[in-house]
């Protein structure tokens, strides 16, 4: 009974452990949910297919991608291959991630890799990486905030979408680089940490100017990993990890 | 069903399929490669880079204020504080320069 109620205060410690760090993640998201909305009307949406959209894909970049697509009347299978290639960094994480998730129950999985965004990624990454557990309930507090304020906000950014005014002023378009630039600051005590970032931006930059966006991340992303795996295992730390 | 719904629902079964793919095709080997093992490790690293680096070709002086703030931030404070931070500068910096 006694342990049963220590566990119990601990998932529930978990859960908000993950709620206080998915904070940052809600506020920098928030003006693009916003954004979304209003977008997804402008485009031709209806303010249900731009919920929905937000609630079955959740994914921010390829929604925008999705809906700027569908106002230019891309045939729509064109439309699903940009979202698909937008999003095609999951693969990366997932198999990342699954490292991290695998011994729990299948279904708590399934739900895991459906919540599963850049920081949702990254957070669970650098948690893992302190030696700290990843378990459900605390991956759970740190995504379902953000996945219920997304979908809550691209509703009402597709009701009220007009009334947002000047978002250049507020920095809004350049939040997320500035929360994304802290998250590869936040891997910087790991082996190859420099080289992989350089060979990722410089890569990325290159491949933005030539291949053009959204292929620019995966290519990048490559690049990176690719460095990590050439480079002579003594040197990326593998098998002195904690 | 309207065209848009299609796309709406093939848009989220793909991108399901890109969140639980690559850990289906990992976890059918029974051990890791050191090799693979390293470059996952690189992988927050590596993806992040590649949302932020393009971004610098079309910064002016407002962003690079921003990022500077946060990676000087970075040395001693922790993700939110860089954030705030950041985000911070960026906003005071864009009242000036636009």
């Amino acid at each position: 009974m006694t342990a049963e109620a220590i566990s119990e205060g601990r998932t529930g410690g978990d859960f908000w452990d993950g709620v206080r760090l998915s904070m940052p993640v809600v506020v920098a998201s928030a003006p693009f949910a916003i954004l979304f909305g209003a977008l997804a009307v402008d485009n031709g949406f209806s303010v249900l297919e731009a919920f929905l959209m937000s609630a079955l894909i959740f994914g921010g970049a390829s929604q925008m991608v999705g809906i700027e697509l569908f106002g230019q009347h891309v045939a729509p299978w064109l439309v699903v291959l940009s979202i698909f290639a937008v999003n095609f960094r999951h693969v990366l994480y997932s198999a990342g991630l699954g490292r991290r998730i695998a011994h729990w129950p299948v279904l708590q999985q399934a739900l895991g890799y459906f919540i599963m965004t850049d920081p949702q990624y990254a957070v669970a990454e650098a948690r893992a990486q302190s030696g700290q557990p990843v378990g459900f309930a605390w991956y759970l507090g740190l995504g379902l905030p953000v996945y219920v304020f997304w979908v809550i906000e691209s509703g009402l950014g597709a009701v009220f979408g007009r009334l947002i005014p000047d978002t250049h002023a507020l920095g809004i378009d350049f939040l997320l680089p500035i929360y994304f630039l802290g998250l590869v600051l936040g891997f910087r005590k790991r082996p190859l940490w420099l080289p992989v970032v350089l060979a990722s931006a410089i890569a990325s930059i290159i491949a933005y100017g030539t291949v053009g966006s959204p292929w620019h991340v995966s290519i990048g992303a490559i690049a990176g990993v690719l460095l990590a795996m050439i480079l002579p295992p003594h040197h990326s730390g593998v098998g002195k990890r904690p | 069903m309207s065209t848009t719904f299609w796309i709406i629902l093939a848009g989220a079964v793909t991108t399901y399929f890109t969140r639980v793919g690559g850990h289906l095709v990992i976890s059918r080997f029974d051990t890791i490669h050191p090799r693979v093992e390293a470059g996952l490790n690189a992988v927050p690293a590596a993806v992040l880079t590649t949302l932020v680096a393009p971004e610098l070709l079309h910064a002016g002086p407002a962003e690079w204020a921003a990022l500077i703030v946060t990676v000087l931030v970075s040395l001693r404070g922790g993700l939110m504080a860089m954030f705030l931070a950041g985000a911070a500068m960026l906003i005071l910096a864009r009242q000036f320069v636009g």
